[in-house]
């Protein structure tokens, strides 16, 4: 995990409806949103590095606080009374085709964007991504090279917890409404999706190029399944299958090659 | 230890038991919280009633949670159980509902044998398949169980297309709803389970294997065991499990559907690592996580009668892990600077 984001589902809804409730403009609600998260993440990086609690453990253990607390505060409630220029989102090149069909760019596509070429260059083209990725590799070993495995905990944690909080607004965004309970158990599809990019759950490999193939073959997936009249009920099976195939392939693609190595 | 004198012997022979494990540790957080809750509710807690109810709740996330222990022991993870667990009462309530009400005489309970051996057959394979993806093909354990996980939840919806198949034959719903002297049904299930289960880690060859390639499996692997084969066993073993869970699931509702109980998935592998199980395998015990069960849902029962809402329950149980544990480190520390000194 250490080498790549993992994305448990965090509270940021509060950051929203507050932002909804003041009549903020787009910055700070972006701000507010991904300020939350980072929070979320920080207390995560704490109780990661400082208790040396496996990560897996710290993150269940705080989706179940900081999801229950999200819903005993607010009550499972909707707000579906967002501002104006929230509702309509942002459109970029828009045109209408001969049948009147509106496309464009929209707000979830360049968040979307923004996002991977952001994470792309943290990883790839400043020291601390390749900090993150000696950590991920091998945590002691980058210890004593002199990484502050702390501190890219926290970047690592806070980092995952922005990207939550934007992911949270856009989200809100297209189903114009905020709902605590959205998104809840989506945690096991997004690790899905980058794992089926080729990330490593021990860490120290996986790109970011990798993760937008393996969000991309989920959603071609699903979509092309309805395109091809597979009733949607039977949506995640054929997911599921394609998991277990690929993740298989990809192991026994693996093994062949190692064992391929040892006899040579 | 000459430092160990007067005042301060109560405090190390205290610190002593407490780093004893997840029993002692958790045995005096119950104790503290029971008596809080006494002091809060009065008998309502103790009381024959609310014992009664603790103890039909408790069974449920208690097998899957053995189901869950048995892969984290091995240095894994079995995300499937509960998918298993639902698309298993599938089975078993198709073969009721459709073929029992219009049998008779021996065939009636011949068709509830069917439907069970149908449950074990089904379970039987997902175990298999989990157990050859991961240990035959090298997949690790939460990918493996993720993919069968969206499979078998796919599969349920796919066939019963989200509907909910109910009314079962007594026997059945026995299981979930009857008593024996007072005591549930579930409950016996349950501790029927543990003790074979405790018997099998702790006395036997395969338990001792399971323990090893959790702590090592390369290790136990140039030891001359077959460790793929152990893996594949105990895959099949969760699964198997997960169709008891299934068992006392629909019979304590008297229906199954493709989404019962998802919300006990991450809670399980909360009570296995409360309970001291190590999450990279290796280490933990049965009676620790009969502890850490009866804590949470002690908890449960008490925030219930207290009027709390059950999502305050879910973020304690989260804070809950996160202290024990770190009071179990800084225990440890405490000991060696102990020892150092």
């Amino acid at each position: 995990m250490f080498g790549r984001r993992r994305r448990p589902i965090r509270a940021d809804f509060v950051a929203l409806t507050l932002g909804i409730h003041y009549g903020l403009g787009w910055f700070a609600l972006f701000a507010l949103a991904g300020a939350v998260g980072i929070l979320c993440g920080l207390i995560n990086a704490i109780f990661v590095t400082k208790l040396r609690i496996s990560s897996i453990i710290v993150s269940i253990a705080t989706l179940n606080i900081f999801y229950g607390l999200l819903i005993f505060i607010t009550g499972g409630k909707y707000i579906t009374s967002l501002p104006k220029f929230f509702r309509d989102g942002i459109w970029w090149f828009e045109y209408e085709d001969a049948s009147g069909v509106p496309y464009g760019l929209n707000l979830q596509i360049l968040v979307l964007v923004v996002a991977f070429v952001v994470a792309w260059l943290l990883l790839n083209r400043t020291n601390i991504g390749r900090q993150i990725y000696a950590m991920g590799g091998n945590k002691d070993a980058a210890q004593r090279l002199g990484f502050h495995v702390f501190r890219i905990n926290i970047l690592v944690f806070g980092y995952l917890g922005f990207v939550a909080g934007i992911a949270s607004l856009v989200q809100a965004q297209l189903a114009q409404s905020v709902t605590p309970t959205v998104l809840v158990g989506k945690e096991l599809d997004v690790l899905a999706a980058v794992v089926l990019g080729g990330a490593s759950l021990t860490g120290g490999t996986g790109t970011v190029f990798g993760a937008i193939l393996g969000v991309a073959l989920l959603a071609i997936l699903q979509n092309g399944l309805v395109l091809v009249g597979v009733s949607s009920y039977w949506n995640q099976w054929f997911v599921g299958l394609t998991i277990l195939c690929a993740v298989s392939i990809t192991a026994w693609s693996n093994r062949r090659r190692l064992a391929a190595k040892a006899i040579n | 230890m000459s430092l160990v004198t007067g005042a301060s012997r109560p405090v190390f022979l205290l610190l002593r038991f407490l780093r004893g494990g997840a029993v002692p540790m958790l045995s005096l957080v119950l104790l503290a919280l029971v008596g809080v809750f006494w002091l809060l509710l009065g008998d309502r807690i103790v009381g024959v009633g609310a014992l009664q109810s603790m103890a039909f709740q408790l069974p449920e996330l208690g097998i899957l949670s053995l189901a869950m222990m048995v892969t984290l022991l091995s240095g894994g993870l079995n995300l499937s159980i509960i998918a298993t667990a639902n698309l298993c009462a599938l089975t078993m309530a198709w073969v009721l509902t459709t073929y029992v009400p219009g049998a008779h005489g021996l065939m009636w309970g011949g068709w509830q044998v069917i439907a069970v051996l149908a449950r074990v057959a089904v379970a039987s394979i997902v175990g298999l398949i989990n157990g050859f993806v991961i240990a035959y093909l090298g997949v690790s354990p939460i990918l493996a169980t993720l993919g069968t996980m969206t499979m078998c939840k796919g599969l349920s919806i796919g066939i019963t297309r989200g509907n909910v198949i109910s009314g079962f034959p007594d026997p059945i719903v026995f299981l979930g709803n009857g008593t024996v002297a007072g005591v549930p049904v579930a409950l016996l299930i349950f501790l029927a389970l543990c003790v074979p289960i405790a018997v099998l880690l702790n006395k036997s060859p395969f338990g001792h294997k399971i323990y090893m390639i959790g702590s090592s499996e390369k290790a136990t692997r140039y030891s001359g065991v077959d460790t793929r084969r152990v893996l594949l066993g105990v895959y099949v073993l969760s699964s198997l499990l997960a169709v008891v869970a299934a068992l006392v699931m629909m019979a304590r509702f008297n229906s199954a559907n493709a989404a019962y109980g998802e919300s006990y998935l991450l809670v399980t592998i909360l009570a296995a690592v409360l309970g001291g199980v190590d999450p990279f395998g290796g280490f933990g015990k049965v009676g620790g996580l009969i502890m850490a069960l009866i804590l949470l849902q002690v908890i449960s029962s008490a925030f219930n009668l207290l009027d709390f809402s059950p999502f305050l329950t879910v973020a304690i149980w989260g804070a809950l892990i996160i202290v024990v544990t770190s009071l179990g480190v800084v225990l440890q520390n405490f000991g060696v600077s102990r020892r150092s000194v």
